[in-house]
């Protein structure tokens, strides 16, 4: 059978997940192999090292930087406290004595002789790393980080902003076409990651931050509301460390475009259930697509078979006659169909490039002859 | 070596596809013969770029016949229809080579490092500059978080400046910065500042980074040394971040001469082709992320990179810096605003999609023409004389705008444009990438537009390190294009009135007559190759850069879209309210004097 590759979004109601939680620089491990742990779990910690203040001495007691080292009242390495003096001149007039202050509260890192300047650092600063998804701990890294596995509900975002955030999963409209408005979030949304509906527009992401809603999950939105949000217009897809008090992760693409049914049925079915969900996206080379985790608890995982469970890692297969896909550009941009016939010879479409083509058959039985490149495949 | 090569297998290493081609020598020509091409696996599953070669070489085996492989190792020298002579390679994988420059003074010895990391083929994240005006903690903050390849310091001629320099050292000392590849090894830093401060220097940083000390690239003010650090980068960028990419240990023994960043490749074609014929080049390469300017006039070479310039990763970014009605002003058809940033998202978050509709197609030219405007500005902004050296002026002089005065791109002295890149390459018609780059760059006088038909001037830049013949003759024969020559005016006046005469005198005496209205731009056939007399007389306020008023007679050779002649003005202004006639109207005019979009049903407005 004729197949052509091409990667879509993953969406799977049940997958064996493996999310590494890695430090940014050399720390300690606090969990070890074998534990479980809860998404806000802290499971690793380091300290990274404190701003760097300088502070040209010679310029304020107007020597020379030969003399500096005479005059410090510190050495390298020495702590100090704010305001305290770090270098004075001794005169032979007292009255005419100069004092420097350490503008903070640090150790000196270094003192310059050839630049007068001295270099203060601040204390370190504590930052710790949570598990983010509920599971097992399968492997630690000396100093680095751990690997969590879980068996979740797995569903990929095309684009989101904002960070990892957790929150019970609460369904807000009755269809993927809806459109997700003000009146449909209220009080007990607080704390919680919603989701559905085609599109949301500005005053129902005002009234989703002002109820305290840590997430929101959505077929399209507009570029407009992106650029209202961040407070500027975003030029490249790097997002997930925007400082906006909540997540937004979108299904399908910019613009209204409805929640595709199986997205939608399968956040359905996992509504009331812990959603760990991350909206960065980076799309360049090492592309990263926003997540939805939606990690299965003991009960809910006993007695089921896992017969049916993949894993994050496998190869996409490429796709053949039959498979379902998305078309990802106009005409029919969103609209989901079947793969009717490859082609394996290039086609002139209507710009009058030469293009790989497939034929998508729509539920309404019409059928669209489009480019390869504009399709993805509805991955499970 | 370079002699006895008659089989050359080369490869570029791009982020997304490694693209493989087979140059033989046939007779006493080198020529492009096959080409082949499969993704690039530096990342997750297989994180080992050989894998991706050999699979283009694969490729190339199935479609030459010629077995290049045995198992996994290249068959030298080549015999008969086995083997090849050499294997040579350029790699951008993996984001290419990522740094950050330092020098005391921004606009001197900074400038100076920002050129030489420029032209060595990296990508210039920040420079840091004793007068930037940031304050000490914010440079330290900087230098530690953008995580570069490796860092230029430079700063102070021999003799000069010692406590500026030390200074920046002891910055990025206390920043102490880690590499974005690998996290236990030491930063590279480079230092090609003033010899009298290298002891002070390395006092400072050599336990703390990776130090290589290399001869001034600013030793006199009037003076730039830019090759030592050039060399010094590119061996660094082998030793520390190739060596450091997963598989690249094993790319770099198979390889006859060492890897080159694929913009300093391209860099060297580029000059390589401006020495050869004694003229003066830009070249362009627009990417999905980034827009690669070169040029070379007079012999002085220069390239930069603007990083976030693109068509697809980077388009929403072209939008955010130009604006959007700046893109909507080469649209000959109306369009609501809001559906085109949605348009423009939807191409950011899917960027492998391609446009099916015409009016898709013509929506990414328009972008394509600004992200390219826009890169081409920032290259004239740099490619400049040295700042800070004495010059002789007279009145007149000093009453030029300082840009126009420093910057070493003379349009009116431009031979050659070369375009490359999927937007201008794979253009469904070449009179769509000749317009893009007519209106992008403004050519003055006469200029020669080409692209490079399967980007291939990073493999034949490499080439061109170890035989100039070879690379050049491909390049000619089988990498360009020649689109055609365009004459264009040096200035404007008022729209609609006339301009020029012209007489075209064809090589079987055929003559053409035909006179231009300021506004108007008209193509006359002229074959790839074919040679013509124009003959061209301004009306007295226009100049085609010989003088107000003044006849220009020159021999043209033609392109595969013909003789432009180009009575637009100097600079272009799409500003419809000066003209009678409504400005998409006018965009229809010019497209339809290059055939350059079919006509549809629904397009019979266009």
């Amino acid at each position: 059978m004729t197949h052509a590759y091409t990667p879509g979004l993953r969406l799977s109601e049940k997958l064996q997940i493996r999310k590494s939680r890695n430090l940014p620089l050399p720390g300690d491990v606090i969990v070890k192999k074998g534990d479980t742990v809860k998404s806000d779990d802290i499971v690793a910690r380091t300290n990274l090292p404190g701003k760097v203040h300088s502070v040209n001495v010679v310029n304020r007691l107007a020597i020379l930087p030969t003399d500096l080292r005479k005059n410090m009242l510190k050495k390298e390495g020495d702590s100090v406290v704010k305001d305290e003096p770090i270098a004075e001149t001794s005169p032979f007039i007292k009255m005419f004595k100069s004092i420097c202050l350490s503008p903070i509260t640090g150790i000196i890192e270094s003192i310059s002789d050839i630049t007068g300047q001295v270099l203060l650092r601040e204390p370190p600063k504590p930052v710790q790393i949570t598990a983010y998804v509920d599971g097992k701990v399968v492997e630690t890294i000396e100093k680095e980080g751990v690997v969590i596995e879980t068996s979740a509900t797995f569903i990929q975002g095309i684009f989101g902003i904002g960070g990892e955030t957790t929150g019970e999963l609460q369904i807000i409209v009755n269809s993927p076409d809806d459109i997700v408005k003000p009146d449909d979030i209220n009080e007990t949304h607080r704390g919680k990651i919603i989701a559905g509906g085609s599109i949301i527009y500005s005053d129902a992401i005002k009234k989703a931050i002002d109820t305290g809603v840590k997430g929101i999950v959505v077929g399209g939105i507009r570029d407009k509301e992106i650029n209202e949000l961040l407070g500027y217009d975003l030029g490249v897809a790097i997002t997930g460390s925007e400082d906006i008090n909540i997540t937004i992760i979108i299904t399908e693409g910019f613009g209204q475009i409805g929640m595709a049914q199986k997205t939608f049925d399968m956040l359905k079915k996992r509504e009331g259930s812990v959603a760990s969900i991350n909206g960065a996206t980076q799309i360049r080379a090492g592309v990263v697509r926003p997540e939805i985790i939606i990690p299965y608890d003991d009960e809910e995982t006993s007695g089921k078979s896992d017969k049916n469970e993949s894993t994050a890692d496998e190869e996409s297969a490429g796709i053949s006659i039959g498979d379902q896909v998305r078309i990802i550009r106009n005409p029919n941009f969103g609209v989901l169909g079947k793969v009717k016939d490859l082609p394996s010879e290039l086609q002139t479409i209507e710009t009058e490039a030469m293009a790989r083509v497939l034929e998508v058959e729509f539920p309404d039985g019409q059928t669209a002859i489009v480019p390869r490149a504009n399709i993805e495949a509805i991955e499970e | 070596m370079a002699e006895n090569l008659n089989v050359i297998v080369a490869t570029d290493c791009g982020s997304t596809t490694t693209k493989a081609i087979l140059i033989e020598k046939r007779g006493d020509e080198y020529r492009q013969t096959y080409r082949g091409e499969a993704p690039t696996t530096v990342e997750a599953p297989f994180e080992d770029v050989t894998r991706g070669v050999l699979n283009a070489f694969a490729e190339l085996e199935e479609l030459s016949g010629r077995k290049i492989l045995d198992g996994e190792k290249i068959i030298t020298p080549a015999q008969g229809n086995t083997g090849v002579d050499i294997y040579i390679s350029t790699s951008s994988a993996g984001g290419g080579l990522q740094m950050m420059v330092a020098g005391a003074v921004k606009t001197m010895s900074a400038q100076s490092a920002q050129k030489a990391a420029l032209g060595a083929g990296a990508i210039v994240m920040d420079v840091i500059a004793s007068n930037d005006k940031r304050l000490p903690h914010e440079k330290i903050e900087r230098i530690r978080d953008l995580r570069p390849d490796m860092i230029l310091l430079s700063g102070g001629t021999d003799g000069g400046t010692v406590s500026h320099v030390v200074e920046l050292a002891e910055f990025i000392g206390a920043a102490n910065p880690r590499p974005r590849l690998g996290m236990t090894f030491q930063l590279p830093v480079i230092y090609a500042g003033n010899k009298e401060a290298r002891d002070r220097v390395s006092d400072v940083l050599k336990d703390k980074t990776a130090l290589r000390i290399t001869d001034n690239l600013r030793p006199l003010l009037e003076m730039e040394n830019l090759g030592p650090a050039r060399l010094e980068i590119q061996n660094l960028f082998l030793e520390h971040v190739m060596a450091h990419a997963p598989g690249y240990k094993k790319l770099m023994s198979w390889t006859g001469v060492p890897i080159m960043p694929t913009p300093g490749a391209v860099g060297e074609m580029i000059q390589a082709i401006a020495r050869k014929d004694n003229i003066n080049v830009v070249g362009v390469d627009i990417g999905g992320a980034t827009t690669d300017v070169f040029s070379v006039f007079d012999g002085i070479f220069n390239r930069t990179v603007s990083a976030n310039f693109g068509m697809s990763y980077s388009i929403s970014n072209v939008i955010a810096e130009t604006g959007i009605e700046n893109i909507i002003r080469w649209l000959p058809f109306e369009i609501d605003e809001a559906d085109i940033r949605n348009r423009i998202k939807n191409k950011m978050i899917r960027p492998t999609t391609i446009p099916q509709l015409l009016e898709d197609l013509i929506l990414e030219h328009a972008i394509a023409r600004e992200a390219l405007r826009l890169s081409f500005v920032q290259h004239k902004a740099l490619a400049v004389g040295l700042k800070g050296v004495q010059k002789l002026k007279d009145m007149s002089e000093s009453f030029d705008r300082v840009t126009e005065e420093e910057t070493l791109i003379k349009m009116n002295n431009l031979d050659l444009i070369v375009g490359s890149g999927g937007v201008l390459s794979h253009a469904p018609r070449r009179s769509q990438a000749m317009m893009m780059m007519i209106d992008a760059f403004q050519p003055q006088g006469i200029t020669m537009i080409a692209v490079d038909s399967i980007f291939m001037m990073p493999h034949l830049g490499v080439l061109s390190t170890i035989n100039e013949k070879a690379a050049t003759e491909v390049f000619e024969k089988d990498c360009l294009i020649y689109l055609g020559p365009c004459v264009s005016l040096t200035n404007s006046g008022k729209f609609g009135s006339h301009c020029l005469d012209c007489v075209i005198t064809y090589s079987d005496g055929k003559r053409t007559e035909d006179s231009l209205s300021l506004g108007e731009i008209k193509v006359f056939e002229l074959k790839e190759g074919e040679k013509a007399k124009v003959e061209i007389s301004p009306a007295n306020k226009f100049d085609l850069g010989e003088g107000k008023g003044k006849k220009l007679v020159k021999e043209v050779v033609g392109g595969v879209v013909g003789l432009v002649i180009d009575a637009r003005g100097r600079p272009l202004n799409l500003d419809g309210s000066k003209g009678k006639e409504p400005m998409e109207k006018v965009l229809s005019e010019w497209n339809n004097a290059f055939d350059a979009y079919p006509t549809l049903p629904f397009y019979e407005k266009l």
